[in-house]
């Protein structure tokens, strides 16, 4: 039989059992009769030649090696039957594990699919963003497609690499109009990514190329929605942008590059100048690795190419770098440090939950003393009771772990929805195997962590002495096991509570800041001009014009200006300039975030005009070219000369210097958070009227409209949306938003740290409290009788109140005392990872320690009042 | 009475295996046959014999069953399995090396060199 089997059969085999050694009794005493012994004799010595049939059965019942299962199976019962005797505990112990693995189990969900997940692609780790990177402009950089054409042909040897860029237009397949995401995309990204298509094909090699017949594949969505999903899709045409493209593919559902898109065309039909011009960096490149190669091999193959562009190009690629990232943590990006503080936020907070739990438990085992010590005088040994008093914290903790778990999967979705500005690879967040696997891990592993205590407790010797003394002795271990316990509670609230106040401060401090522009009843909009419009530059202007003038003859609007970037991050474009005539060397060459924006833009934003004069209409082709700064950019150049006035070269505007004719406040562009920390903070301004008719049409597809206005901004909405869409009704208004929404999403991840972290520091303060006053309340009822004697002999209700408290304002201070310094390395974590976070300052642990201190000390009053209202009489008659 | 000794350390497994394979026999067949066979010398401690029996059986050296006795009760018989029988061979063969090589040297002790 094996042992499965003798596990299963356990009540069969000790009938058995039973059988078989009575049998054996039987027959020695009927030989014992035989022998002339008397029956009951007989039977008397019989059972006594056996050696007592119970122990032999247990002997027996040993050899099985069922044994252990038998005892959990036990200890599993007497668990659930002792959690049902003592509801109250149960429920504190049970709410508290819950509410700590569920927030934790939230928060891995995320982690994992976010961080350790592999991306869906096969092959994944194979998988590599390339970026070119320059010293000055900091953050890394895209290619131009000449660069990766270079790129693509020299480095075969690194494996396979694939080009994309953003598009997208209006289509007019659907009933009316429709904006939609595009990316153009080079010939090898699908196979490069080994992302098959549902139907159709990927682009040919040699439909990538100036001239090709026009080409596209399309979403699932777009398939689906526009198409009902047909097979004859393929093979059909799509407009867009009023070209005719022949549909030859549909893209998997869900497929994402930065976001979905709609439609992808192959990029290198794309014949805008940008496309040959080696400083236009707009390219995303990835690459699938040859087989065997490092990253780091990888990087040094790229770089030796990177060395022979910058002689070969000095002009575009001299001090251009490469940098490679494996494609997940490209993805993922800068959300990783937002993550790992979470889960680390969230880990103290269970540290608290088991803290607690333990100190609880410790309470219950010490009454619970003279219970452990009959067992052991009854035979039990050490590490039978050791095993049961951790069952006992196992079946808590997994039982809080299954609470935790249904919580988690509750709040899950509506946590991920919370998520400001959408969470990279939110569709791989789900709770899976793993995610269950760790979960049920922790609730163990708390289980174990809070059973030890009490159980490492477990009587061993001066059994007599437990046995007699009962109750009314705590063993000096156990209180300061017990100070132990809530001097690390206090300690970790004090670092949770830290940390949301030094938040706190930092976005109180950051919403404070002048963004440098109006935030109240200014609409921005992205705007995509009507097909037609764009065959032309003459027609575009006019477009472009009358976009502008329909827009101020709607009700409540005021002022209205094109703007290529808004701020608060919406668009980029860092170009290089100096101010006087000679070039400095490369690495010197300063950096300034251009934007173009028709003359009343000023008006619009609210942005100051500090010197000199904005734009007019005079200011177009054909008269000199003229530019407005910022007051940062001034400083820089000039000092304290003034800017107005002043030859500026600019070389992708113009190869001559363009005059500065006006100095206005500084935006923070970057956000209320970001921008000072940002590279580039020199801005510069130049009239959307003097772009050359080459670049109209490209930037005709960054332009947005931005609207001041008298009224609510978003009761507008409609009625501009109805009058742009201009004479063809084919022009569509799309990525709406208020300046407000901008300016308050530019600190949105501060905010959302700074709710996650007061919810965790109120749990914090709560969980310290309920250790605190259950500590305190157990230690207090253990010394009843003392403090009867003390009443006895004359002490007063004060005296008796002072004694109890004296013992936890001990134990609150060392508690903050140890908080405080483990809070200031907490502190450097949070100023390293939160952008704009404040430096730890003296306020943050003035306003948060006295929180803490006064809660802590309220919950202790309880146990204080309680012990000085004490009947002494009735005290010393229960001795 | 005559005089009884204590099984050395790990025989009591051997005497069983030996008892058994004499045919199906129960337990209380096995302690009589053991006192009868040695005389009286070797005391089975019948506490230990279900225990040990229980043991082999878990091993697969012994297998069961159970059958009815002369006088008609039920009782559970042991037998040897093949694993039995190869241990119980190997076993003795061991038990009698060593007690031979034990013989040798008591008689070396008794006779002087020869």
């Amino acid at each position: 039989m094996n042992w499965w089997n003798r596990l299963s059969h356990r009540k069969q085999m000790d009938e058995q059992l039973e059988k078989e050694l009575s049998f054996h009794i039987e027959e020695h005493s009927s030989d014992l009769i035989a022998q002339g012994y008397d029956p009951d004799e007989a039977r008397r010595r019989a059972r006594l030649d056996l050696g007592g049939p119970e122990q032999v059965k247990e002997e027996c019942r040993d050899q099985r090696g069922t044994r252990w299962f038998d005892d959990l199976l036990q200890d599993f019962r007497y668990a659930l039957r002792m959690l049902r005797k003592n509801p109250g505990f149960a429920t504190v112990a049970l709410i508290t594990l819950a509410l700590g693995t569920g927030a934790t189990t939230v928060m891995f969900t995320v982690v994992n699919g976010v961080l350790l997940k592999p991306l869906s692609y096969p092959d994944p780790e194979r998988l590599v963003a390339l970026h070119g990177k320059v010293e000055q402009f900091g953050e890394p950089w895209g290619f131009s497609y000449p660069d990766f054409l270079d790129y693509q042909s020299e480095g075969q040897a690194v494996g396979p690499m694939a080009a994309w860029t953003y598009g997208g237009g209006t289509i007019s397949e659907a009933a009316k109009a429709e904006y939609v995401e595009g990316r153009q995309v080079s010939s090898e990204l699908f196979s490069v990514l080994g992302v098959p298509l549902v139907r159709g094909r990927a682009f040919l090699r040699d439909e990538d190329r100036r001239g090709a017949a026009p080409v596209a594949i399309i979403s699932y969505s777009l398939w689906q929605r526009v198409y009902g999903g047909r097979p004859e899709t393929i093979g059909r045409s799509i407009t867009l942008d009023g070209k005719s493209y022949t549909i030859v593919g549909i893209a998997p559902a869900n497929f994402q590059l930065d976001g979905e898109a709609d439609v992808f065309t192959p990029i290198g039909q794309n014949i805008e100048r940008r496309m040959q011009n080696r400083r236009a960096c707009f390219i995303h490149v990835l690459a699938r690795l040859a087989p065997g190669l490092t990253l780091t091999q990888v990087q040094t193959e790229l770089s030796l190419i990177a060395t022979r562009m910058a002689k070969e190009y000095p002009d575009a690629d001299a001090d251009r770098g490469i940098v490679t990232h494996p494609l997940q943590q490209d993805l993922v990006g800068d959300t990783r440090p937002t993550l790992l503080l979470l889960l680390g936020a969230v880990s103290v907070v269970l540290l608290i939950a088991c803290v607690n739990v333990a100190s609880l438990l410790l309470a219950r085992a010490v009454s619970r003393e003279r219970e452990l010590a009959l067992r052991v005088a009854l035979g039990a040994s050490r590490g039978r009771l050791i095993r049961q008093c951790l069952t006992e914290s196992g079946v808590l903790g997994l039982a809080g772990g299954v609470l935790g778990i249904l919580l988690a999967v509750a709040g899950l979705r509506p946590f991920l929805a919370k998520w400001p500005g959408g969470l990279p690879r939110a569709e791989d967040v789900q709770l899976d195997w793993r995610v269950l696997l760790f979960a049920l891990g922790i609730s163990l592993l708390c289980g174990f962590l809070f059973g030890l205590a009490p159980a490492l407790r477990a009587p061993s010797d001066q059994l007599e002495q437990s046995l007699r003394g009962g109750m009314h002795t705590v063993a000096g271990s156990s209180r300061r096991l017990h100070s132990g316990f809530v001097i690390a509670e206090i300690g970790l609230a004090v670092v949770v509570l830290v940390s949301a106040g030094m938040l706190g401060r930092t976005v109180l401090r950051l919403a404070a800041l002048n963004p440098g522009v109006r935030v109240e009843n200014v609409l921005t909009a992205q705007m995509a001009l009507s097909p037609a419009a764009l065959k032309d530059p003459v027609k575009t202007r006019a477009a472009w014009q009358d976009v502008q003038d329909r827009a101020r003859s709607v009700p409540g609007v005021q002022s209205v200006a094109l703007a290529d970037i808004v701020p608060m991050r919406v668009g980029e474009n860092s170009l290089t300039y100096w101010a006087t005539p000679a070039q400095p060397p490369p690495d010197q060459t300063p950096v300034a975030l251009a934007s173009t924006v028709t003359p009343d833009y000023l008006n619009v934003m609210g942005i100051p005009l500090r010197h000199g004069r904005f734009f007019n209409d005079d200011d177009r082709i054909g008269h000199p070219l003229v530019v407005v700064v910022d007051e940062v950019l001034a400083q820089h150049a000039f000092g304290r000369e003034d800017a107005v006035g002043k030859p500026l070269w600019i070389p992708a505007i113009s190869n001559d210097p363009v005059q500065i004719v006006g100095v206005v406040g500084h935006v923070r562009h970057w956000g209320l958070a970001g921008d000072d920390r940002s590279r580039v903070r020199d801005q510069i301004y130049y009239p959307f009227a003097q772009v050359p008719d080459s670049l109209l049409h490209l930037f005709s597809s960054f332009m947005k409209i931005t609207v001041y206005t008298n009224v609510p901004p978003l009761n507008l909405v409609k009625s501009l949306e109805q009058k742009l869409r201009g004479v063809g009704n084919d022009q569509v208004l799309y990525e709406v938003r208020t300046m407000e929404q901008l300016v308050s999403d530019s600190l949105s991840t501060q905010r959302f740290l700074l709710l996650l972290f007061g919810v965790f520091a109120g749990l914090a303060l709560l969980l310290a409290c309920i250790g605190i006053y259950g500590v305190l309340a157990y230690l207090t009822t253990q010394r009843f009788p003392e403090i009867g004697v003390r009443m006895a002999l004359g002490a007063s209700a004060r005296n008796v109140m002072w004694l109890v408290l004296r013992q936890s304002l001990v134990m609150i201070f060392v508690g903050v005392g140890v908080g405080t310094i483990a809070a200031l390395a907490a502190g450097r974590v949070l100023e390293r990872l939160v952008e704009g976070m404040q430096k730890i300052e003296l306020s943050s642990f003035a306003v948060m320690i006295p929180v803490l201190v006064i809660a802590a000390v309220s919950a202790s009053f309880v146990p204080a009042r309680r012990a000085s209202r004490l009947d002494p009489m009735s005290t010393l008659r229960q001795e | 009475m005559a005089a009884r000794s204590d099984l050395p350390q790990g025989t009591l497994d051997l005497l069983i295996l030996k008892v058994v394979a004499l045919g199906p026999v129960h337990g209380y067949a096995i302690a009589q046959r053991l006192q009868q066979v040695s005389r009286d010398v070797v005391q089975v401690p019948q506490g230990s014999l279900y225990p040990a029996l229980h043991r082999l059986e878990n091993r697969g050296v012994l297998t069961s069953e159970w059958n009815e006795t002369e006088t008609g009760r039920e009782a559970k018989f042991y037998r040897l399995t093949r694993k039995g029988w190869a241990q119980l061979e190997t076993e003795a063969a061991s038990w009698r090396r060593l007690s031979e090589a034990i013989g040798l040297i008591l008689r070396m002790s008794e006779g002087g060199a020869e």
